[in-house]
């Protein structure tokens, strides 16, 4: 589970130390990026926190396949595969001569291990839905690798492209959280906890090598401090910048490039399906009646997002606009109320992490569900507490967050799951998703998936988060669009 | 009547007005979001622009100035309702135990940075106005706890006292018969002091997201969301701290004048 966690008000005044102390990298082949959460410590394979991801995906650590800036999957360490007729055989043909930073080779016994570590027992894979439907991973020669499923899965090699599926080599595993090893196109070279990463280029890739040498990524958690570091241009790069009111400003200054593109991150306003009065679908369809989109997206995003009515990326090709399904309409909203016994309205909580969207949005919300006579009492929680009491205890009526993991449609087929929506025709099409390969099927499958969430209100469904990037006016290569929680440096060069 | 006396009383009067409106009229319904209207520079139509989400800042200040004088009363109500007691138990047993174990507990509460108290408070009990003002209020009993015993210790050795014990009074009647009235100036004096350093603390705490909630306006909370659009829409910030300014100012100023028209030594002075 992931969420786009810029937050506010983080630790602002170690953050401006961080910002003005940022040397500038004009100098040719070097580059400072900027975030705002620094990653608790650097193993993909073990750990839930995007950051991880934002730094090495890509840049360190490679999977099997991987996502490209567009969304595509495409062969990574995996040259080409075969996968047999029955779609439970998928034979990966690996590339030649790859090594990993450490001088080891990378061959089939790598990828037995990590796929053999990412699903066992006791994996402390954040992600380890991934790995379940492998059956077996076997070693055909150093260059071949056979992976069996135990039923067809459709969605695989998405899958073995996760920063949760890259590859890692038993000989570095026991350092990887303080000393990263993989087989990128750059090599981690140092680590300042509360202040930077520090990449280098790594001469020995297999592949197109880099066009930088060295790429330094820093953590400026504060907005304000994020906006003073870009002005005073001590950073060349912020992807996910943290505050969309300031962008304007970037935009009309030639020593700036602003990029806005799309995330994976459906925004939602969550409501515990199992807890009353939410486990009424004319409460939950008032209160999705009850919210105006455009007016979210416009108080607290300043216009940057799209506005969704399905729990689905509007840029997926996929995607159904359901947003008819629960049009701003507070009358039908009372209407609604007044038949589920509720014509005064009633009392709930509004739980909201720290990022702008869920802090800002969360005001709007409430003041819109208060029209309606629904008087949300809104709770702000940092991320922690957010885990512990809304996704781990279940202990909220409602909450707004964004869910920033790619084609995660499938978290509704667990009822398990915080938001607790139980519906069993829901959960037999997911299984039905996993087992059919056939592309036009899926899309016939993932349409009819995301009518039913929406006509069940099982949450209401606010925008997709934008991609918001701010680089200077010489940054070439820079992805857009945000697939996979990812900052792609390998394509990344400064202007000629 | 000193000058300050007045500038002091005018201001904090003027605040406490607009608070007292506030409960019957504003210029719009504070909470009331109007995105299409955001920030909306001072004019015509709102006397101090509006907001983010297009709310009228005028109306914003008028009631958060409400809640700024609630969590400070009541905050000062607590540190005077639990100080004084205290700070005139140990003046009557002085150098005894019960003295020892108050001036010491004093000192402890004394030795942390008040603000640094109150945050670690409501971040213990959960932010919100109520738990701000247990925070406030805390750090404000020995501050009078101490002025009390202080001013208390001297009566004690004064010859009306000494009649009152020989006339058979209890400490206990002594103390609030004899004592209290005579500290009482002092006791205003301070109040209006702590009570500024109320407003402050509030809006420190509300600022770092732990005092009044949101929909409740709370300046401190203003100026927090006015950071990142300082830059484009400077009245979001200057508005709130201005409101903050004008409040604890006014109260200094009045204290202090208090203080001179009070105080008959400074009087006598002053003459």
């Amino acid at each position: 589970m992931r969420f786009a966690t810029f937050g506010r008000r983080l630790a602002p005044a170690a953050a401006l130390a961080a910002g003005l102390l940022a040397v500038p990298a004009w100098a040719d082949g070097e580059m400072t990026v900027a975030m705002q959460l620094e990653p608790p410590h650097l193993d993909p394979t073990s750990a839930a926190a995007g950051a991880i991801d934002s730094v090495l995906y890509s840049n360190v650590f490679e999977g099997l396949t991987r996502f490209m800036g567009d969304g595509s999957v495409v062969p990574g360490l995996a040259e080409s595969w075969e996968i047999s007729d029955d779609g439970l055989v998928y034979t990966f043909k690996l590339h030649d001569g790859v090594t990993f930073h450490d001088g080891t080779t990378m061959d089939a016994e790598d990828v037995k291990f990590s796929l053999d570590r990412a699903r066992a027992e006791d994996s402390a894979n954040a992600q380890k839905a991934l790995f379940t439907g492998i059956s077996d991973v076997a070693v055909i020669d150093p260059q071949t690798v056979r992976v069996t499923l135990s039923e067809p899965n459709g969605s695989f090699l998405f899958n073995m492209a996760w920063g949760d599926a890259v590859i890692v080599a038993p000989e570095s595993i026991e350092g990887i959280k303080q000393m990263p090893i993989g087989t990128g196109a750059f090599k981690f070279t140092e680590w300042v906890q509360g202040d930077r990463i520090v990449l280098d280029k790594n001469p020995d890739y297999w592949g197109t090598p880099a066009v930088l040498d060295k790429a330094t990524f820093k953590f400026i958690s504060d907005p304000t401090a994020a906006f003073a570091a870009m002005m005073a241009e001590d950073i060349d790069v912020f992807t996910g910048f943290p505050a969309p009111e300031n962008l304007p400003q970037f935009e009309a200054d030639d020593r700036f490039q602003v990029l806005v593109g799309s995330t994976e991150g459906e925004t939602i306003l969550a409501m515990n399906n199992k807890r009353a009065p939410f486990d009424d679908i004319r409460v939950r369809e008032a209160v999705a009646h009850a919210i105006d989109r455009q007016a979210i997206i416009d108080g607290a995003m300043f216009g940057y997002g799209t506005p969704i009515g399905t729990h689905f990326a509007p840029h997926n090709p996929a995607y159904v606009d359901l947003t008819g399904l629960s049009e701003y309409d507070p009358e039908k909203s009372r209407a609604l109320l007044a038949e589920a016994g509720h014509p005064d309205g009633f009392t709930t909580t509004l739980h909201l992490p720290p990022p702008s969207y869920a802090r800002r949005g969360g005001e709007i919300v409430a003041a819109q569900l208060a029209e309606v006579g629904i008087k949300a009492e809104i709770i702000n929680v940092e991320w922690a507490q957010w885990l512990e009491t809304v996704f781990k205890g279940k202990d909220f009526g409602l909450t707004i967050v964004s869910h920033t993991e790619p084609m995660d449609i499938g978290i509704y087929a667990r009822p398990d799951y915080y938001f607790q929506y139980d519906n069993p025709d829901f959960q037999a099409l997911m299984k039905t998703l996993d087992e059919t390969t056939d592309p036009g099927k899926r899309t016939e499958l993932l349409q009819q998936a995301q009518r039913i969430i929406a006509e069940d209100y099982v949450n209401g469904y606010l925008f997709q988060l934008a991609a918001l990037t701010v680089a200077k006016a010489g940054v070439r290569g820079l992805w857009a669009n945000a697939p996979t929680q990812a900052t792609d440096l390998t394509a990344v060069s400064w202007a000629e | 009547m000193t000058r300050s006396l007045i500038l002091g009383a005018v201001l904090s009067s003027l605040v406490v007005l607009a608070a007292l409106t506030s409960f019957v009229w504003t210029p719009y319904d504070h909470a009331a979001m109007n995105i299409p209207d955001k920030l909306q520079p001072p004019g015509a139509a709102h006397w101090f622009g509006t907001d983010h989400f297009g709310r009228d800042l005028f109306s914003m200040i008028m009631v958060g100035a409400r809640t700024s004088i609630a969590v400070a009363l009541v905050a000062v109500g607590i540190g005077m309702g639990l100080g004084v007691p205290l700070g005139l138990m140990a003046a009557a047993r002085k150098g005894g135990w019960i003295d020892e174990v108050i001036m010491r507990g004093n000192d402890l509460v004394f030795a942390f940075p008040s603000l640094v108290i109150a945050i670690l408070i409501t971040a213990v009990l959960g932010a919100g106005a109520v738990n701000a003002i247990i925070a406030i209020g805390i750090f404000n009993i020995p501050v009078f706890a101490r002025i009390t015993r202080g001013a208390a210790l001297s009566l004690w050795e004064r010859e009306f006292i000494l009649a009152a014990r020989v006339a058979g009074k209890s400490d206990a009647r002594i103390s609030a018969e004899h004592i209290l009235p005579n500290v009482t100036n002092l006791l205003i004096v301070q109040g209006t002091i702590q009570f500024s350093l109320g407003i402050l603390a509030e809006a420190g705490l509300s600022y770092v997201g732990l005092g009044a909630q949101p929909p409740t306006p709370s300046w401190g909370r203003m100026l927090a969301d006015a950071q990142t659009m300082v830059s484009f829409a400077p009245h979001l910030a200057l508005i709130p701290g201005l409101a903050i300014i004008v409040t604890v100012l006014g109260l200094n100023l009045m204290g202090d004048g208090l203080r001179d028209w009070l105080d008959p030594r400074l009087r006598v002075a002053r003459a």
